[in-house]
């Protein structure tokens, strides 16, 4: 049996918005095991990132509320005021975020900003932390880890900026990292770097990772289990060989239907109809991604839909998938794009 | 660095050339001359004046008089004063330090105030703190500073007779001595603190606005990741971001209260050199206007050098090579 770091369990998460409370993060409930990576996928405005701020506390509490429970070594996250949530992140939690140029301050050197991490959570002399800091850069894949500790964000190049951003949160030895998008705004072949060094990180030091990405190839790369989300709700989670072998859930079906292939030149690529709904106007009874799929009968949904339990760990919102077929299926032709060409 | 400011210095010399004939041109073509208040004077011999103005070269062309001024200008001599009979620099001198004196009173005056509110209103935007320094704001941008001068004059300098009403030292004191220095100062706080309580909205409005958007920016969010305290979190991360354009408006700002003293050294008899431009031109003493029009273009041109020397050395991203 694996240890569990993190439990998340019915957290809701809402904004105000006009004096009313809207849940963005509505009912998840997931685990995240020592030395396991969790990737939590989604379209953008699925709830990925307002997951993410919700369990590093770093949502503007005045518009924000969340319920529920996030359990970590044995302390309910949610409970916590801000004093004590300082002393849990960036110590026990560490966060990655999407646009490492944004993310970094661009006034202090790379070095400070590491450092900054340090100061709060160890007690090292100033000469320790410098070498622990140089250690870490070093640790990142940082060529020139001196020099780079005096350099300014703007000084780096992308890859460059987001392996500091990695060091920035793995600088105290983190039980968990959630890493937000991290290689969205990097180019291919440096995402690809960017995901063996996180992969790396982790066999090496059993921490365990949340993963928010909308990427399927990268959750294919490197994760260990799959939470699928999709209007703020969980809607299929299992292990990656089993959601990317038996796919049940029309969206989780969707997405992966929609990845680019190599193989399948000639079809055009599959598009899901429609948008996320806004939180403040979706219809919270029902299925929620029914509107996106029109060619499936309305009594193929569940009325209230919760979660299933298909298989061995896997889990999968509303009944709608047993009678889920793709609408082009069988007649690719018509989307054949040489004859538009 | 050093190169860029030389450069800088270079490319001022055309600019001061031309803003010399625009100004040199400009005073000649306002009505009358130095000697044109003694026309009306019956023991004046309109044929001495006519004398004098030739000796002068008050009825050569523009040009031959401009070429005489400028190359004199070049070297520091910017002739005579027509009223005062003494030479321009002479004339100018005290004014300048009174004017220099009163600007940086004024300077910090103005950023002990927007500093602390300016902070406070962004920190705690949309409280009932915020909204009475936007009011305050409002009110100073809406408040002519002539018209708030005076009521500042009337009531400290005269009904309740805290601070003197005019001048820059008292008479009675002698140079050199302490009671000379606070004589100076006491007679600064009044003009330097209506500038200031008036001049001080926009910084403070502009530091607002600058915290405002600096506190939802990425960086702040990652500084909170890494468990910074919120007291911390706006010391390091937000404050010094918000105060980037300030720093770098030091320069204007500085340049704007020495060209721009006129109007409060007026109202408190403060002999400052916005007060002896006023009155040269209605004398039209030439020789002291152009040199004062050259002097404040100079000060223009060190200003927006000095704010992008500033610029470069608190932002790490502007360098200036």
């Amino acid at each position: 049996m694996k240890k569990a770091i993190l439990q998340i369990e019915n957290l809701t998460t809402s904004f105000r918005i006009q004096s009313k409370y809207h849940a963005a993060v509505d009912d998840v409930s997931f685990t995240v095991n020592e030395n396991e990576i969790v990737a939590v996928v989604g379209e953008s405005g699925c709830g990925k990132s307002a997951l993410a701020l919700s369990i590093m506390q770093l949502h503007n509490k005045q518009r924000t509320k969340s319920e529920g429970t996030i359990h970590y070594k044995g302390q309910n996250l949610l409970t916590l005021n801000d004093t004590q949530m300082n002393k849990v992140r960036g110590k026990e939690l560490g966060m990655i975020f999407q646009e490492p140029l944004t993310a970094l301050n661009p006034l202090m050197t790379i070095g400070k900003q590491i450092e900054e991490n340090l100061d709060y959570h160890t007690e090292l002399s100033r000469d320790e932390k410098k070498s622990r800091t140089i250690e870490l850069l070093t640790q990142v894949g940082i060529p020139y880890p001196e020099r780079t500790y005096k350099q300014y964000p703007h000084e780096l190049s992308g890859g460059m900026r987001q392996r500091a951003m990695i060091s920035i949160a793995i600088a105290c030895n983190p039980a968990l990292v959630i890493a937000d998008e991290p290689t969205t705004a990097l180019d291919v072949t440096i995402q690809a770097q960017i995901l063996d060094l996180l992969k790396d990180i982790q066999s090496k030091t059993k921490m365990g990772i949340i993963l928010i990405t909308h990427d399927l190839s990268v959750v294919a790369e490197v994760a260990d289990r799959i939470v699928v989300m999709y209007a703020g709700q969980v809607v299929e989670t299992g292990s990656v060989k089993e959601i990317f072998n038996n796919p049940l859930h029309p969206y989780t079906r969707s997405l992966l239907n929609s990845i680019p292939s190599a193989t399948n030149e000639k079809n055009r690529l599959h598009v899901i109809e429609g948008i996320v709904p806004s939180i403040a106007k979706m219809d919270r009874k029902g299925c929620r991604f029914q509107d996106r799929i029109p060619w499936i009968p309305k009594q193929a949904h569940e009325e209230s839909p919760h979660l299933h339990e298909v298989g061995q760990d896997h889990f999968v919102r509303c009944t709608c998938y047993k009678e889920f077929y793709f609408q082009d299926e069988g007649d690719a032709s018509t989307h054949d794009i040489t004859q538009s060409r | 660095m050093w190169k860029f400011i030389l450069r800088r210095f270079l490319v001022m010399i055309p600019q001061l050339f031309l803003l010399s004939i625009i100004v040199f041109m400009m005073a000649k073509a306002m009505p009358g001359d130095a000697l044109s208040g003694q026309e009306i004077n019956p023991r004046a011999n309109p044929a001495e004046l006519e004398r004098i103005r030739e000796d002068l070269g008050l009825n050569d062309p523009w040009y031959q008089q401009y070429i005489r001024w400028a190359s004199n200008a070049v070297q520091g001599d910017f002739g005579i004063s027509y009223t005062h009979k003494t030479p321009v620099m002479d004339v100018i001198e005290d004014r300048l330090w009174n004017t220099v004196f009163l600007a940086l009173v004024t300077l910090i005056f103005t950023y002990m105030l927007a500093i602390p509110l300016g902070i406070l209103s962004g920190r705690y935007n949309d409280t009932w703190v915020d909204k009475t320094v936007t009011g305050y704001s409002y009110i100073g941008f809406g408040t002519p500073i002539f018209i708030f001068a005076l009521i500042m004059l009337f009531v400290f300098g005269f009904a309740l007779d805290w601070f003197p009403s005019g001048g820059s030292v008292d008479s009675k004191v002698d140079e050199g001595t302490f009671a000379y220095v606070v004589s100076k100062i006491n007679h600064l706080i009044l003009p330097a603190l209506s500038t200031a309580l008036i001049a001080t909205t926009s910084t403070i409005q502009y530091l607002r606005n600058e915290i405002i958007d600096n506190k939802i920016k990425d960086f702040v969010r990652t500084a909170r990741s890494k468990g910074v305290p919120e007291s911390n979190v706006y010391s390091r991360h937000i404050l010094r971001n918000s105060f980037l354009p300030i720093a770098a408006f030091l320069g204007y700002e500085i340049t704007g209260l020495i060209g721009g003293a006129v109007i409060i050294e007026t109202i408190f008899s403060y002999p400052g050199l916005g007060q002896l431009f006023l009155s040269s031109v209605s004398l039209r003493d030439f020789s002291v206007v152009t040199a004062i029009v050259m002097m404040t273009g100079f000060a223009t041109l060190l200003g927006t050098l000095l704010s992008d020397i500033i610029l470069s050395a608190v932002d790490p991203r502007i360098r200036i090579e």
